[in-house]
């Protein structure tokens, strides 16, 4: 699936790598000290508890919060260079959805890039982004207005302004927060079909039961990085204990 | 057609009508972005901010030329934006109290500027009090020359960026992950506010120009769920009642325009709202009426955390 963790020398086609990464909220660090290697080709999942900083890391690696300290590369270079290779999922709860948009002009935000300034996104484009929205199966519901559409169908044009960036490294903030299972599972497969096209997806999770199934690759998170790797060999029950400092006892079953 | 007679001859009436379509389009226009990205306080405390301007700029220079005096509005409008912005990100005092804080300020400066330059045995200061209410009957052509090249730059401008600007008002943080400059576009926004307000001084006056930014825009957003329509309607229905405020006040009492506008518009705000096609209470309740036995659908959450073997302290 995917080959573990580069060597040293290949560290420039690591898609994300984060050094000595700290930052603070009012003099509060929300992280410390992060090192992490994201390999290519693998689908990652954060986890840590509430308050470990993993929309913070997510936020910072994609270059929106200031760092207090370190660095982060993306693809081997700043991330600033790399916007066109890097496509964001933010938090549902992150905009107005009363915003008097459509679902399609949402999607159709994730192309903005591609058209320039000042240009009008054309017939090329609006087909592009319909395509998104059939992905995620979303093309009945185009012209909706977004308040009208359920949590989960808000959730699913965010994801498919993600697939409209087409990039090579994803960025996802909690895209399961208040779906149900259904859409649930549709994300799911989605973002395993992107990793079999060879994409990298760092997703933000929260459900510890669903996280060995859904991922192959994690980073455990306390505001310090507790561990990161595979999943077989990281997602321990002595490496989530650290992590959760003992709010959880152990990982049942 | 007793009024378009009037209007090609009556040099005053065509002045007002002009300067009302134009100062209402654009006003509504700009508005539509102000209330989206809920800063519809902030064009309440920027044209306050504008007296101290347009006294100083007055006794700085003696002159009452009405770009002088415009200058000096945007100048004190801009010193307050960066004061707002400045309180926000420096201090724990939130938006409102920002806004509230330097609103007052600046105009509790502005009026004993006013009062000082009106007891100063100063004929000449005669006519800056205008400003507070606004008095469309004084406009000359050569503001409204202005107040159309200012207001059609901002209206390109905006048309040029509308796309950038949609996306800074809805996502400012994506807009960033694109490589954006957002807090750019951002003061660009802002800075066009000012401009509407800058317009709006002689017209609308001080004290009720908020209104003309913010009732256009909040009537319109009742009529439609697109941003292109929304800020369409919103030229619209500002223009319209620019034109109707102004022909009352001058036609008819010699009443200050401000005032009647702000009339006109709260009709249209408060039809709006009760019978907006798109988001206008009424047709809301009776669409809620009609899908009433409907339950709403399971949200059937997986639980976050799996059973745990041991005791939580």
């Amino acid at each position: 699936m995917h080959a573990g963790v580069k060597p040293a020398s290949q560290t420039d086609v690591l898609p994300v790598q984060v050094r000595d990464l700290t930052v603070a909220y009012d003099d509060r660090p929300a992280l410390w000290d992060v090192d992490l290697d994201v390999p290519p080709g693998v689908l990652m999942a954060i986890i840590g508890p509430n308050g470990a900083g993993k929309s913070t890391l997510i936020r910072a690696i994609l270059g929106l919060v200031p760092l207090a300290a370190g660095n982060v590369s993306l693809f081997g270079r700043p991330g600033q260079e790399q916007r066109g290779r890097v496509g964001y999922m933010p938090q549902r709860n992150s905009v107005d959805w009363d915003f008097p948009v459509s679902a399609l002009d949402v999607v159709l935000m994730g192309l903005y890039r591609q058209v320039g300034w000042i240009r009008r996104p054309g017939r090329r484009e609006r087909a592009q982004a319909m395509q998104c929205l059939e992905r995620v199966g979303l093309a009945d519901y185009a012209h909706r207005q977004i308040s009208q559409l359920s949590g989960g169908q808000q959730q699913r044009v965010f994801l498919a302004r993600a697939l409209a960036q087409n990039a090579d490294l994803y960025l996802m903030d909690e895209p399961f927060a208040g779906v149900d299972a259904t859409t649930e599972r549709a994300i799911i497969e989605i973002l395993k079909a992107l990793r079999a096209e060879g994409k990298t997806v760092v997703v933000v999770h929260h459900d510890l039961g669903t996280a060995p199934e859904y991922f192959d690759y994690v980073a455990l998170l306390n505001v310090r990085l507790i561990a990161a790797g595979p999943m077989e060999t990281t997602f321990t029950p002595e490496n989530l204990q650290r992590a959760y400092q003992g709010r959880i006892a152990f990982l049942g079953g | 057609m007793e009024l378009v007679r009037d209007l090609l001859a009556d040099y005053t009436l065509r002045n007002v009508m002009l300067g009302a379509v134009i100062l209402g389009c654009v006003s509504g226009v700009l508005g539509c972005f102000a209330i989206l990205r809920r800063q519809g306080l902030m064009g309440d405390a920027l044209s306050h901010a504008a007296l101290p301007g347009v006294c100083l700029a007055y006794l700085l220079t003696g002159q009452k030329a009405p770009v002088v005096l415009m200058a000096g509005a945007a100048v004190a409008c801009w010193v307050a934006m960066w004061l707002v912005l400045l309180l926000l990100r420096r201090t724990r005092i939130d938006s409102g109290a920002a806004l509230g804080t330097v609103l007052t300020i600046f105009f509790g400066a502005g009026v004993v500027l006013l009062t000082l330059l009106q007891k100063r045995n100063d004929a000449n200061q005669a006519g800056l009090d205008r400003y507070l209410f606004g008095q469309a009957a004084a406009l000359v052509q050569e503001q409204v020359v202005t107040m159309a090249v200012l207001g059609g730059s901002a209206l390109l401008v905006v048309l040029l960026l509308y796309k950038e600007f949609q996306l800074i008002a809805f996502d400012p943080e994506f807009a960033r992950t694109l490589g954006l400059p957002a807090r750019f576009l951002e003061t660009l926004l802002t800075g066009l506010l000012v401009v509407a307000i800058v317009i709006g001084l002689n017209t609308v006056g001080i004290v009720l120009m908020s209104a003309l930014l913010v009732g256009p825009a909040v009537t319109a957003r009742q009529w439609t769920h697109s941003l292109g329509r929304m800020i369409g309607y919103a030229g619209v229905f500002g223009a319209l009642a620019g034109v109707f405020g102004a022909l009352v006040s001058v036609r008819e009492t010699r009443m200050p325009t401000g005032p009647v506008i702000i009339l006109c518009i709260a009709v249209m705000v408060i039809l709006s709202v009760l019978f907006g096609a798109a988001q206008g209470v009424v047709w809301e309740r009776v669409r809620r009426r009609r899908h009433a036995p409907e339950p709403p659908p399971a949200t059937g959450e997986p639980c976050p955390v799996p059973p745990a073997t041991g005791g939580r302290p």
